[in-house]
């Protein structure tokens, strides 16, 4: 592995990583929260139908939404308790979504169906995928798009390959960093299950190059099964997005408008991978996942085990409240993360991190105008032009803001962090794709 | 010599091309009917695009082929109207009711608060789609002015609280800021309606009461009040039935939060009747 030449992208930026203050100290798993709100759409795809009622009592893992959908993931139970509503909560992302409010009782009283299985073995590649949707699995990366889903290649297409996502390139996160550490064997028991469940033998885990102690960790547990192995990337953001991480192992490039199994490849995170080791070995759905709490004003940064469904207000408090008043909040990184407004809003299956930045750290800016420096040019990683998307979004022309490609955009947010005029460029992107696809949608109606 | 040359050779291929020109201008000739550069002429030539059409040519073609009607012109009103009938030949139908741009919104920054300090864009799209907006209102308007961008006709402004303003002299009803506001707190309405509620939130009363002190609660005493019937409550929103509304004002002053306002002509004779 030492030969090996780190791999990446053309384009994309170095932020301050700020991992320090949460890298190098284990997971602490936390109490269970005294009350959850677990929504019943956390995930890309049909929301669901809840499945218990008011008054009814729960019991951890017990599923408690469904949806006859064919994009969705169930939701489970994360506590043993009592529901005591279902109504609308505040999510991140600023909508109201239908919740199922539990109360615990404490005891984390599992449900009948959660049991180790002996058989795992002996599973069809469609059992597998028949048990990460039963047990709500969703990319754990912060997408959360059912993984079933994912592993299912529309008709006439097919994989050939299975890409590990370990790069967590997002500043202040290293709740998968962790992860690899700590759990390197059950990432790779799920690279295996993985690779069951697409009928491929070839498996690549990417991880970027400052997580030394993570790639020495996942190399032991990979060593003997010579489909799998692992690849070093360079430290540059956005390594972990789904297209430029399979340009950098495989060399091979998404078309325009296209997804990966169109390259034949399906990405999962290391996270993703170690969920379904879970859901499968130990018949343990989805009610947990690693969050990195991190940031100047949080008295205690470290990666917790939560519960889903617990509020990030208690999240904060578990982890010794604020050290100082933050300026923001964000859900997930601070590259792609979404800004939040207020702390009573529940860790979804999406939450990667909570972090809460200091003036310092987050202070607003004036955008001035473009320089026509080509900064953005240089940094964007799916090699757009945004300087020209933006500016024909804010003139409201959307078709030329189309022509150039609006819709490739990932919104990684390279643009905007590079740009010298502090422009809003993602955010002028983010606007022509939604007016593109609300006028696509016009169309299709009429 | 040298010059008679000259002359006679650049006269020759002169006469020559002009008369290919000619020619070819008679055989390529696209038929197009004279009546619709004359309609063109006496469009307002804003190209607003209010008449669904591309442009002031775009409409004159489609009243050309018949597509739209003679008084396909919102902007133009009955005046262009009956000029694009006596072009076309035809009759204009009864005369349109006027129509204006108004703001259904009186959640300035004094009455409505915010949720989150907005530091992006300055457009109400763009703004909405982060978090669902800044405002408290989710139904309230931005203020960013998106509306009074997308206006052409210098009839929107933006007022001192922070709330978009019509002139509705000016108002030509083209509908651009109706289709600028991501909230679709805009709309056109008859010029005549002068009973009006300037709210749009479809949330509880409880709500409303929280987030806008000038928000439509949906209690009801406007229906009771109403001694025509116009006034329904539906999804906790006042509505008014401008057909069955004879402007009395009863809502007006019994609307606890002032949310049902006298607007128009009604309303500027009434205060010119105070004063």
């Amino acid at each position: 592995m030492a030969t090996m030449v780190a791999k990446t992208f053309r384009g994309g930026v170095h932020a301050h990583y700020h991992k320090e203050d949460t890298a190098s100290k284990p997971i602490r798993r936390l109490p269970p929260p005294a009350r959850v709100v677990i929504p019943l759409h956390q995930h890309t795809g049909a929301p669901c139908e809840p499945l218990v009622k008011v008054g009814d009592e729960v019991k951890v893992g017990q599923k408690i939404g469904d949806s006859s959908a064919r994009l969705t993931a169930p939701v489970h139970a994360s506590v043993s308790g009592k529901v005591v509503g279902i109504s609308l909560h505040p999510q991140s992302g600023g909508r109201d979504v239908l919740s199922v409010i539990i109360e615990s009782d404490g005891k984390e009283t599992l449900d009948e169906h959660v049991e180790p299985r002996t058989d795992v073995d002996h599973l069809s590649a469609d059992e597998i995928k028949a048990v990460i949707r039963e047990a709500g699995i969703v990319g754990l990366g912060g997408a959360a798009f059912p993984t079933y889903f994912k592993l299912t290649p529309p008709p006439g297409k097919s994989f050939d390959t299975v890409i590990l996502n370990g790069a967590e390139c997002e500043p202040y996160l290293s709740a998968d960093h962790r992860l690899m550490v700590e759990r390197p064997g059950d990432i790779v028991d799920g690279a295996r299950l993985l690779l069951k469940a697409t009928g491929v033998n070839r498996a690549y885990i990417g991880i970027e190059e400052n997580k030394p102690d993570a790639i020495e960790a996942i190399s032991k547990a990979v060593k003997g099964d010579d489909r799998i192995s692992v690849v070093p990337l360079k430290v540059k953001y956005p390594q972990g997005a789904e297209k430029q991480l399979i340009w950098a192992i495989l060399g091979r490039e998404v078309p325009s408008g296209g997804l990966p199994v169109d390259v034949g490849v399906v990405v999962n995170n290391v996270g993703t991978a170690a969920a379904v080791r879970d859901a499968v070995f130990s018949g343990m759905p989805l009610v947990e996942r690693v969050v990195t709490v991190a940031g100047s004003c949080i008295a205690e940064p470290q990666n917790v085990v939560v519960k889903v469904g617990m509020l990030v207000s208690d999240l904060i408090e578990a982890c010794g409240g604020y050290s100082a008043p933050p300026a923001k909040v964000i859900i997930g990184g601070p590259m792609m993360g979404v800004a939040q407004f207020t702390t009573d809003i529940p860790v979804t299956k999406g939450t990667s991190g909570v972090l809460l930045l200091s003036k310092d750290e987050a202070a607003p800016c004036d955008a001035m105008p473009c320089v026509r420096c080509g900064k953005c040019v240089e940094a964007c990683s799916m090699r757009l032009m945004p300087l020209w998307i933006a500016s024909y979004a804010e003139a409201g022309r959307f078709d030329d803001a189309e022509r150039m490609n609006a819709l490739d955009c990932i919104e990684c947010g390279c643009c905007s962090f590079i740009c010298p005029s502090r422009r809003r460029l993602v955010q002028a992107i983010r606007l022509a794709k939604s007016e593109i696809m609300a006028r696509r949608r016009r169309a299709q109606a009429k | 010599m040298i010059y008679l040359k000259a002359v006679l050779s650049l006269g020759l291929m002169g006469a020559v091309f002009g008369l290919a020109l000619a020619l070819a201008a008679k055989k390529f000739a696209i038929e197009q009917d004279p009546r619709q550069d004359r309609i063109v002429e006496v469009l307002p030539g804003a190209n607003c695009g209010g008449c669904g059409f591309p442009g002031c040519s775009g409409l004159a073609a489609a009243i050309v082929a018949e597509k739209a009607p003679v008084d396909g012109c919102p902007v133009g009103g009955p005046a262009v109207a009956a000029k694009v009938a006596a072009i076309m030949g035809v009759e204009v139908g009864a005369a349109k009711e006027r129509k204006v741009a108004r703001v259904l919104c009186q959640g300035s920054s004094d009455n409505c608060g915010s949720r989150f300090v907005y530091d992006g864009l300055s457009d109400c799209k763009a703004a909405q789609l982060v978090d669902g907006g800044a405002k408290a209102c989710v139904y309230g308007c931005l203020g960013l002015g998106s509306c009074v961008a997308a206006c052409s006709f210098d009839a929107l402004h933006m007022g001192p609280d922070g709330l978009p303003v019509v002139d509705e002299e000016e108002c030509t009803s083209c509908g651009r800021c109706v289709a600028a506001c991501p909230r679709g707190i805009i709309q056109l309405v008859p010029a005549a309606q002068s009973v009006t509620v300037l709210c749009r939130s479809y949330a509880r009363g409880a709500e409303v009461r929280k987030t806008c002190k000038v928000g439509c609660i949906g209690c009801g005493l406007c229906v009771k009040v109403c001694p025509t019937g116009a006034v329904t409550v539906e999804n906790n929103l006042a509505v008014i039935d401008p057909a069955k509304c004879d402007a009395c004002g009863k809502c007006v002053e019994k609307c606890p939060t002032k949310c049902i306002v006298m607007k128009g002509a009604k309303a500027s004779a009434d205060a010119l009747a105070a004063s």
